[in-house]
């Protein structure tokens, strides 16, 4: 999809002003965080697992050419394909001729964020393939035109009346003509109508959660099934994953499964867990005749060996986002790109550019509650740091805030000029009406003053102004 | 198909693998170090234990049955004689055709249907207007209340998903704590490193919390779950 | 308590308390005087370096570091009366020296020896109460480098159980940001504000009439929110409270008479 992270802060006053957002922002910071503290209490290990689960992606990051070409040797070895896609449009290209391949009109789409990172329904429906979008709230957005908002759960923006007028819009020609209030009709309905689209369709693309190198096996957690209608029913299977989506086991799913529900959603377990094993076996009465695997780089490879290299642990859970204040304040469309929150803050830059994302690393009060409840324990914070400091040094950081800065340091590292000018700024703050306590405007802290007042000084001189009178 | 997508892009793919590489300032594992992380794929450690699965084998049946409840399925736990009733019973406490898509499986076989004059049974795999299915488990996990299919001829992936309500028939023996047992169970079926098409691991019914967060049941697989746990 | 307690501490004033609210270094100075410590106020500092930091400029970050590592070498302990450039001196200044291993082993003795005030009274002096006495309902936002650096949650709370006519009312949220983050309240005043508007919501549902936390930076944030919305809440240093120094006029507020 287009970035608008560029136009962060436009998208952020949109966003404020939105009451339907808001009223959806709400429910989700109470919701999410409740839920997951509360998995988290049921489980006393689930802090050790953590840990391991960090231990896990490290060591896989550490050998992932190595497990990437054991998962290869395992899936070519079970009649399945692999296809290795150094950049967005190489797998938007092979997605394509894979279709082609089939001649198929319709694919039936399970969530995918590497989709939306390549920005594939688009490159379909120009090649005249329609994509139809099965999870839930991926369907919603699609009818709406809209990027998702949220990493796993992509229409949590709207509320349930936006939907309503968004089915009776699409549905009414299909029949459905009233409009629904209840949750469960507006679920039943989208059931039935996808539920013809997933038997119509030619190829089933998901994408992974995890990639399994030991069986060769590509593993898909979701709550409502549609990934396995879509890789079960089609003639072709097609699993579009990063490449830092392989782990080395087994055992090592069960760790990270352990970990990523409870994140995500606060459930004990995803409704469905799937573990994916090459194409149709003779005498299966189901299932693809062929199964393909796309692994997209699109410039993680690169990320490796750098201190960024933390945030290829991530598994995508949205937990960082669910305890967002920033998130919490503005939602995902104000990050302008697929990955939004604090993940996105980090990811972002890296896949569209420092210079089109410089303001998501920056719109954080580094509160740390994002590598606090992190179930790979990303230091989230501390790569939003490395991103300001690329910035700084590639002089991308805005020219008032840097020679601002320029001036401080100035300031700062001679402690007896120091002195002499702090307490000349606690006589000039004087002057500005001391006597009521606090400032309604001050000059040149507007940003502050247009919501708050400004605490004045207490009188009597700084801190170290008034310690040396006393030691005197 | 072209054999550039038949085999994988060669150029590609040395791409990537040299980009790792790069970044990783070492060449393609060689000796030592490859050894090592061989022998980790070959003997896989396992993760810290989760102590509430690990429990003798009729309060693990309990664990699961408990879960499996909390977590929206239903539960009846039957003696092998009481199968085939139990399926009539619930279809008809629910208000449900006594019509059903069975898993053509050895194990649902050994049952004794034709007691149940009124049921209808259609064996093979699930279609797109199917009311009910009745499958097999290839094991029940206790920590989470969840079912394990694997898939093959005598149990169609379709089965598990396509149908409003799914009745699935689970013996106590094939409960096991946690998924670390499930891999050593398929291991031990299917050969090391061999796995069928397709594991459905189903904690309770479909469901969607995709509108306001708000959980709802039967998306796009079943809105209902009916586990079977028949004494061994 | 053993010999091995620290007995020489110097005092980090932090850049806000020095400017803004010298009280709170008096109220920090006199908790550590009456637990027993000698307490010095090193000429040399002016500021963690915080806003440099957080801005991406290391280079000027490690001039400032090295800077208060020379003002506080020799003190048995370092303490501030912030979270926030508390946990930049402990957990923050060694990795600024990465490549200067003369430096980091500094940096890490100096870490090693730097806490947030409430912390070092509790965990390391065991102070388990004080001789305060303030009559309110007062609530406690937990600061973010506080809580999540420093695991600075139970320490206030225990101490300010102690103060005579003190009533505690939680906030349903304490631990979320009031939007402050240094520069960041005047980058994005928006969210800013969204985010403290929503705080100043928690404080009043909670009915206290004070507000206390342990960073000078926080609370000025929250204090300007509450007055601008016109709020009756008082706002303080949770130091100044323990310290008995209740009685002086709230941040923001103008003096009495």
């Amino acid at each position: 999809m287009e970035s608008t992270a560029h136009a962060f802060k436009a998208n952020v006053d949109h966003a404020l002003a939105d009451p339907n957002l808001q009223d959806s922002l709400a429910k989700l910071k109470v919701g999410f965080s409740e839920r997951r503290r509360q998995a988290a209490e049921r489980l006393p290990e689930f802090e050790a697992l953590r840990d391991r689960a960090r231990d896990i992606k490290n060591h896989t990051l550490a050998h992932l050419d190595f497990y990437l070409e054991e998962f290869e040797r395992k899936v070519i070895g079970l009649g399945g394909h692999v296809h290795w896609a150094p950049t967005a449009a190489d797998a938007r290209r092979i997605i394509a001729e894979l279709c082609q391949s089939v001649n198929a009109r319709t694919v039936a789409k399970s969530k995918s964020m590497v989709a939306e990172e390549i920005a594939l329904n688009e490159h379909l429906e120009a090649l005249g393939i329609a994509p139809i979008e099965t999870d839930l709230g991926e369907y919603i957005i699609q009818l709406r035109n809209e990027p998702p908002s949220h990493i796993i759960a992509p229409a949590v923006h709207l509320t349930k009346d936006q939907v309503a007028d968004t089915f009776l819009e699409h549905h009414a020609k299909l029949g459905f003509d009233k409009r629904l209030t209840e949750r469960n009709d507006l679920v039943a309905e989208a059931r039935y109508v996808l539920r013809q689209k997933f038997l119509d369709a030619d190829v089933g693309l998901t994408g992974a959660n995890f990639l399994v190198a030991e069986t060769g096996s590509s593993m898909l957690v979701t709550n409502e099934g549609n990934a396995d209608l879509s890789n079960t029913l089609p003639r072709m299977h097609i699993v579009l994953a990063s490449i830092e989506k392989v782990i080395p086991t087994l055992e090592d799913a069960a760790v990270l499964l352990r970990v990523l529900a409870r994140s995500a959603t606060g459930q004990e377990s995803s409704a469905y867990t799937t573990l994916n094993t090459g194409p149709k076996k003779p005498g299966d009465l189901d299932g693809p005749d062929q199964y393909h695997v796309v692994l997209l780089d699109n410039g993680r490879s690169g990320v490796l060996g750098t201190e960024m290299q933390d945030i290829l642990r991530c598994i995508r859970c949205g937990a960082c986002m669910n305890h967002c204040p920033v998130y919490g304040a503005v939602g995902g469309h104000a990050y302008g790109w697929v990955y939004p929150g604090p993940m996105g803050a980090v990811l972002t830059p890296q896949l569209v550019g420092v210079e089109e994302a410089s303001n998501l690393p920056n719109a954080s009060t580094f509160c740390g509650r994002c590598e606090s409840v992190c179930p790979v324990r990303i230091p989230l914070p501390k790569l939003m740091r490395h991103w300001r400091e690329r910035e700084f040094e590639k002089h991308l950081t805005p020219k008032a805030v840097r020679q601002g800065l320029a001036m401080w340091s100035f300031v700062a590292r001679r402690p007896a000029l120091y002195r002499r000018l702090t307490a000349m700024a606690n006589r000039m703050l004087a002057l500005f009406g001391r006597a009521d306590g606090r400032y309604q405007a001050l000059p040149l802290a507007s940003g502050w003053t247009r919501f708050r007042d400004f605490p004045a000084p207490q009188p009597g001189g700084t801190f170290h102004a008034r310690w040396a009178k006393r030691k005197a | 198909m072209s054999d550039a997508l038949r085999n994988g892009d060669g150029t590609a793919r040395a791409q990537i693998l040299g980009g790792i590489r790069r970044s990783l300032r070492r060449g393609e594992l060689a000796g030592e170090a490859r050894k090592v992380v061989e022998t980790r794929l070959a003997e896989p450690p396992r993760g810290p234990s989760v102590a509430r699965g690990q429990l003798p084998q009729a309060e693990k049946v309990a664990l699961f049955c408990q879960w499996a409840e909390t977590l929206n399925a239903t539960v009846a736990r039957v003696g092998p004689a009481e199968v085939p009733g139990e399926v009539s019973a619930y279809l008809a406490r629910n208000n449900l055709p006594a019509t059903v898509a069975m898993a053509p499986s050895p194990l649902l076989e050994g049952y004794d249907w034709a007691s149940q004059k009124m049921l209808s049974i259609r064996r093979g795999r699930g279609e797109g207007s199917d009311q009910v299915s009745v499958t097999g488990a290839f094991a029940g996990i206790a920590e989470t209340g969840t079912v394990v299919m694997a898939s093959g001829p005598d149990h169609p992936v379709s089965l598990n998903l396509l149908p409003d309500t799914h009745v699935v028939v689970l013996r106590e023996g094939d409960i096991v704590g946690g998924y670390e047992d499930v891999w050593g169970r398929l291991r031990a079926r299917y050969g090391k490193n061999l796995m069928p098409r397709t594991v459905n691991t189903i904690t309770g019914p479909s469901r969607t919390g995709d509108i306001e967060q708000a959980m709802e049941l039967g998306a796009h697989g079943p809105r209902r779950m009916h586990i079977l746990v028949v004494r061994d | 308590m053993p010999s091995t307690r620290p007995r020489r501490v110097a005092l980090f004033v932090t850049c806000l308390v020095d400017l803004f609210r010298p009280s709170v270094g008096f109220a920090a100075v006199k908790l550590l005087e009456e637990a027993g410590c000698s307490v010095e106020v090193p000429p040399l500092q002016t500021c963690c370096g915080q806003p440099a930091y957080n801005t991406g400029d290391r280079a000027t970050t490690r001039a400032i570091a090295a800077q208060v590592i020379d003002a506080f070498e020799g003190y048995d302990a370092v303490v501030a009366p912030s979270g926030s450039c508390g946990g930049m001196l402990s957990h923050h200044y060694p990795g600024l020296f990465d490549d200067d291993p003369a430096m980091k082993v500094r940096a890490e003795n100096l870490a090693g020896r730097s806490y947030e005030l409430i912390s070092f009274l509790v965990d390391v002096l065991g102070v388990r109460n004080v001789a305060a006495r303030y009559p309110g309902a007062v609530t406690y936002h937990d600061s973010c480098s506080g809580l999540r650096e420093l695991g600075v949650k139970a320490q206030p709370r225990n101490l300010l159980g102690s103060v005579q006519g003190l009533e505690l009312r939680e906030m349903k949220t304490p631990e979320v940001c009031c939007g402050f983050g240094g520069t960041f309240c005047v980058k994005y005043p928006e969210i800013s504000n969204a985010m403290v508007g929503e705080k100043s919501a928690d404080i009043a549902a909670t009915g206290a009439d004070t507000l206390l936390a342990g960073d000078l930076g926080c609370l000025m944030n929250m204090a300007g929110k509450l007055q601008r919305e016109g709020s009756a809440v008082r706002v303080r240093h949770v130091a100044e409270v323990l310290a008995g120094m209740g009685d002086l006029p709230a941040i923001g507020e103008p003096e009495h008479g």
